[in-house]
């Protein structure tokens, strides 16, 4: 592996640069693998990262119809925290929490981890009742939660609309303190980085057109690119999820949403926490950049297109304007939208497929950045060992035949 | 904002409806001889087409339920029908 670090910038800095190499080999897929990883984002890419780190595994492709990081994980708004209410659900997402900790120095890529906090604010008395539930069930799991006041979280982000006749006056909520943002490109491509360097073959612009089987057993994948024969096969390809596993005749328990957002032009440093609005479902953080990154509630038209509609907007917005309204001078810069792929019970599905050989990580919704790294580890130990982590376990798809649902629509805080 | 068709008022802003489930699921019967998985795949499981997509939406204002049939991708709507026996 070449490392990189401040001597090298240095080094390559003093002779112009020259001699940096591509962050990953662009490899052309092979007649077969032991396994095969569908979806180039950063769960897939994560997944063939530990299969190779943690479990020994050598032979792994990764496919990506598109290019690496273009799907949701180079479309959202870069929030990590696992601020959840299920015990099942902080312990996933506390361990991707945990594994982004230690990410940069994992895999010598700096992915700009920066632990900001993270407030999930109320602005009801009913509101903050149950942020208070919530917090209580985060120190209940072990994980940093508590309730903060309404002067505390003033203090934390000032232009707060607190004005007498502010309609959604903040009394507080919840507060995360290691929560924050990480550098979303940065993840799929440090994770790319350091599956290459493994021997991971990562192919961009190979588009899967079905699964081969054999006898009920899924043993490989046909691609534009030709026949990949596989032992194992994953798929990580959020909203293109159900329309692959239906090739294996697995059915799923999916709806595909836009999800929007946008940034604003750069200012300067207003805003150092990310914030989660309960009262009008807007979120927003700023970036490195001096850009408000901005977010909210799901386009509430199924679609696979990836753009938003102006109903969602004008919600996201107009949201937005409430909590700040100095934020009517800035002008946005970018909009955009991924195709989120969305559960009943708004908790991801990881585990066997059904036909043997095939495996599934998908229905993240909204939340599958954050949850990137803990995807990836128990992704690649379902496909090294076949049988669930301990963690994975609860999020199996027969809990939908079980009555085992694990409903974080109001945990995980954002209208779905 | 897009126009969607009301069988029964007519062009409304998208923000008037609401979407139900895709169509075609129909309840299994009787119910005590059904497995757990079928009524999982009942109750929860969809085909979420890419492309053409037939869909049952409500029409909140008039409260209306209707069949509707889209393209997912471009989100052009295509037919709507009210559903069978509820024709105007």
């Amino acid at each position: 592996m070449h490392d990189y670090s401040a001597f090298a910038l240095l080094r390559r800095g003093l002779t112009g640069h020259r001699g940096w190499r591509p962050a990953w080999r662009k490899a052309r897929p092979k007649p077969a693998y032991d396994a095969v990883i569908v979806g180039g984002g950063g769960h897939g890419l994560a997944t063939a990262y530990y299969l190779a780190r943690r479990h020994g595994m050598r032979r792994i492709a990764v496919l990506e119809k598109g290019w690496l990081g273009g799907g949701n994980t180079g479309r959202n708004t870069t929030a990590v925290r696992s601020n959840y209410f299920y015990p099942e659900s902080v312990a996933l997402y506390d361990l991707a929490l945990r594994l982004y900790e230690g990410l940069s120095r994992e895999l010598n890529y700096n992915v700009m981890l920066s632990q900001r906090g993270m407030l999930i604010a109320a602005h009801t008395p009913a509101q903050m009742e149950i942020c208070a539930r919530i917090a209580n069930a985060m120190r209940l799991n072990s994980v940093d939660g508590e309730l903060m006041s309404g002067e505390a979280a003033v203090r934390r982000i000032p232009l707060l609309n607190q004005e007498a006749g502010a309609r959604y006056r903040c009394l507080g909520g919840i507060w995360q303190g290691r929560a924050g943002v990480a550098r979303h490109d940065a993840v799929a491509w440090g994770y790319a980085r350091a599956a290459s360097d493994l021997g991971v073959d990562i192919v961009e612009g190979c588009t899967v057109t079905d699964l081969l089987t054999e006898g009920g057993r899924v043993t490989g994948v046909e691609t534009d690119m030709g026949t990949i024969r596989a032992e194992r096969v994953g798929l990580a390809a959020a909203g293109a999820t159900p329309a692959l596993a239906a090739k294996a005749g697995v059915r799923l328990p999916i709806h595909t949403y836009a999800l929007q957002a946008f940034v604003s032009e750069p200012v300067k440093p207003c805003l150092d926490t990310v914030l989660l609005y309960l009262g009008t479902g807007t979120y927003l953080s700023q970036s490195d950049k001096g850009e408000l990154v901005i977010g909210g509630g799901l386009d509430r038209v199924p679609t696979h297109g990836q753009r938003g509609n102006l109903p969602a907007q004008e919600t996201v917005l107009s949201g937005l304007l409430e909590m700040f309204p100095p934020f009517g001078q800035l002008r946005l810069l970018r909009q955009w939208a991924g195709v989120v792929d969305v559960v009943p019970d708004s908790s991801p599905v990881i585990g066997p497929a059904g036909p043997e050989g095939l495996y599934l990580n998908c229905g993240w919704g909204t939340g599958g950045f954050k949850a990137i790294p803990a995807g990836g580890w128990l992704l690649a130990h379902l496909m090294a060992t076949g049988t669930h982590h301990e963690i994975s376990r609860p999020f199996d798809l027969g809990r939908f035949a079980e009555g085992r649902l694990i409903d974080e629509a109001a945990g995980a805080g954002i209208a779905h | 904002m897009q126009i969607f068709t009301c069988p029964f008022c007519g062009p409304r802003e998208e923000t008037e409806f609401h979407f139900g489930a895709e169509a075609g699921k129909a309840r299994p019967e009787p119910a005590p001889e059904i497995s757990d998985a079928a009524w999982a795949d009942y109750l929860y499981m969809n085909e979420a087409p890419r492309g053409r997509a037939r869909e049952i939406w409500v029409h909140l204002t008039c409260g209306e339920f209707f069949v509707m049939e889209r393209d997912t991708v471009t989100r052009e709507v295509l037919t709507v029908a009210a559903l069978p026996g509820r024709e105007a």
